[in-house]
């Protein structure tokens, strides 16, 4: 063999090569973005929404918390002022009648969420089915959605992130919040910390009249936390 | 009409070079916190999720606020026709300029990921009063060099005065757009109020016109050129008329709050219980920022003392700064009222309470690190263009300053 063509055998293979490693794993990923388990766009026939039945919330159980730090890969080893903060329980005492509640807190989806409306890159967003999500490769860290949000519902990510879940990306430097698990949602599923509560949480559209969810607004009385802002919420509490 | 000379610094002392090595050290040291900053995450600054905007944006929003009020020099001679500010208009441009890049390079750099500002410059939100934010300061950097183009070119001095509109009706939108980050916030008490807008953009004239006196009296003192009594007389009225007017804003602000009961909770925390925050108010704005320049420039004891100047301007500046560090950082430091008629008995979220916030050494050294670019970029640009009248004594300006 001349070495011309060894040459030019070499450049070929090296050509290949790099060829099938720059682009197979392009490949690879494009069909798994594509991939959408339902196979439904998303549509605003559906919202998604949250019933909180306080009443069944018991004090000093966290499942609904752990289950979601779990499922995402939350770390709780961080310092508390800087951890992140999905959902949270909150105790609550009536002023006037003393009446001691416990709850879940978490980011309320609102129909007008004032962190969409604030978000300078469009990074905050609403889908068409009411979940409101930050778009990790558009979010510049400004923190403004977090002056924002009434609910106090966002945390921002302050250090270098360890054992992410594939499924529930975060980025060091941006804002991030509860996702209703809509990698979970997607797939016909209900949010963790639904399934771990059981009793307390119910998860569905609330424009599907037949739903749970629905049927269970219908019946009983429930509160939109700071209903006076008119930002109508997709997470309701009963009994407080 | 005597014709104007304007001339370069002549940039050969020692005071010269010590500025620029004293600037530019303390950038770098500031370059070095943000490099920690971003290495290691926001975890290393005092910033966290309650406190979520901390000291770097008090220092951006003091430099972006001081840099529209500076420029009123400026339009007061090529917009109400003031011939006597002329000579100082070319500084004033200048000032708006360098002290704008200064802030929007500290804003930037606090970002979680500054490095995606090309995501905010090139996709808005236009709901977003932020995003309105980044189009007009980059308006206004663009206004601003023109306007100086149209003021320093002989050729294009006709159209100087249109210039001069432009930038002067832009920079009220402009201070409109930087109090209304705060005016637009709907969650919290401290904000939610249409008057975050007059408030600031009088609190830009009281700064800018403080930060200039500054410059002038300073360079005036280094460079041994003369500066009249009466060429100073008229900013010096003006920066009192300045901080009354801010005052006025920040009292009807406190009236409403103080008469609406749902705001009583937040009056008392910054007025009377906030720790810091009401001692900034109190000490900070109130006796060293309002009355202490009032009575430096009002009373016949000190008014005719340059000192007395100089001191009023940088007491102005103390004063616009301890108000931002209260309105700014205060206003996250009280409570989010997210259960009206309860009290918070139990939250691994600090909820209820009031957060806390110590600022690290490396978020300071970035808001230092805006004050050096300014210093910085100023004296490398009096150095290279003649931004300098020759002479501001009396006799030379005099004639203008009769009508």
């Amino acid at each position: 063999m001349s070495p011309t063509q060894n040459r030019r055998d070499f450049l070929k293979k090296t050509a290949t090569v790099a060829g099938l490693t720059t682009v197979a794993p392009g490949m690879l990923f494009y069909s798994v973005s594509q991939a959408k388990p339902d196979g439904e766009a998303v549509t605003s026939k559906v919202r998604w929404g949250m019933l909180i039945d306080t009443t069944k919330c018991a004090d000093g159980c966290n499942d609904c918390v752990n289950a979601c730090t779990k499922e995402h890969g939350l770390n709780d080893n961080v310092r508390a002022e800087i951890a992140p903060q999905w959902i949270r329980k909150v105790g609550l005492r009536d002023k006037q009648t003393g009446k001691e509640t416990t709850l879940p807190m978490l980011c309320q989806h609102c129909e007008h969420p004032p962190c969409v409306d604030v978000c300078p890159t469009g990074a905050s967003f609403k889908r068409a089915d009411g979940i409101v999500l930050v778009d990790k490769h558009t979010c510049i860290g400004c923190r403004y959605c977090m002056m924002a949000c009434p609910y106090k519902a966002r945390s921002f990510v302050h250090e270098n992130l360890e054992n992410q879940k594939p499924h529930s990306p975060r980025g060091k430097g941006t804002v991030e919040s509860c996702t209703f698990c809509v990698h979970k949602v997607d797939k016909g599923e209900k949010p963790a910390c639904v399934e771990a509560c059981g009793k307390a949480m119910i998860f569905g559209d609330i424009k599907d009249p037949e739903s749970e969810i629905s049927k269970k607004l219908a019946e009983v009385s429930s509160t939109a936390l700071r209903a006076d802002m008119k930002l109508n919420p997709g997470v309701r509490y009963q009994g407080i | 009409m005597k014709e104007i000379q304007f001339q370069e610094l002549e940039g050969k002392s020692a005071g010269f070079y010590a500025l620029l090595a004293v600037s530019g050290f303390f950038l770098l040291l500031g370059l070095y916190a943000v490099y920690n900053m971003e290495h290691y995450g926001h975890a290393i600054t005092g910033m966290n999720n309650q406190i979520v905007w901390g000291i770097p944006h008090v220092f951006a929003i003091f430099l972006i606020l001081a840099a529209s009020g500076v420029l009123n020099v400026a339009s007061i001679s090529s917009v109400f026709r003031k011939t006597f500010y002329h000579p100082l208009a070319r500084l004033s441009v200048l000032l708006a300029i360098t002290l704008l890049v200064s802030g929007l390079m500290v804003l930037v750099l606090d970002l979680g990921r500054p490095d995606r500002l090309i995501v905010a410059m090139t996709i808005y939100n236009f709901k977003s009063i932020f995003a309105w934010n980044i189009i007009l300061y980059n308006g206004f950097l663009l206004i601003s060099i023109i306007y100086l183009w149209f003021m320093m070119e002989r050729r294009m001095k006709q159209y100087y005065p249109t210039a001069g509109l432009v930038a002067f009706i832009w920079r009220i939108i402009l201070t409109t757009g930087t109090g209304s980050i705060f005016g637009f916030l709907v969650a919290r008490e401290a904000y939610n109020t249409a008057i975050m807008a007059p408030l600031f953009i009088a609190l830009s004239l009281a700064l800018g016109l403080a930060v200039f006196l500054l410059v002038l009296l300073i360079d005036c003192w280094k460079t041994h050129c003369s500066l009249g009594e009466g060429v100073l007389e008229r900013p010096k009225k003006l920066l009192a008329v300045f901080i009354v007017a801010v005052f006025y804003f920040v009292l009807a602000y406190h009236l409403t709050n103080l008469y609406i009961t749902g705001r009583h909770g937040i009056e008392y925390f910054i007025l009377a219980s906030g720790g810091i925050y009401t001692a900034l108010f109190w000490g900070g704005y109130i006796f060293l920022g309002t009355i202490m320049p009032l009575l430096l420039l009002y009373h016949e004891k000190f008014t005719h003392s340059r000192a007395s100047i100089a001191a009023a301007a940088l007491l102005t500046i103390v004063g616009g700064f301890s108000l931002l560090y209260v309105i700014i950082i205060g206003g996250q430091a009280y409570p989010l009222d997210i259960f009206p008629g309860m009290e918070v008995t139990s939250s691994n979220f600090f909820d209820g309470v009031v957060n806390s916030y110590t600022p690290s050494g490396w978020e300071i050294l970035l808001g230092i690190s805006g004050i050096s670019l300014f210093v910085l970029l100023t004296t490398l640009a009096l150095k290279i263009l003649p931004f300098l009248p020759r002479s501001l004594a009396d006799s030379d300006i005099e004639p203008e300053f009769r009508n």
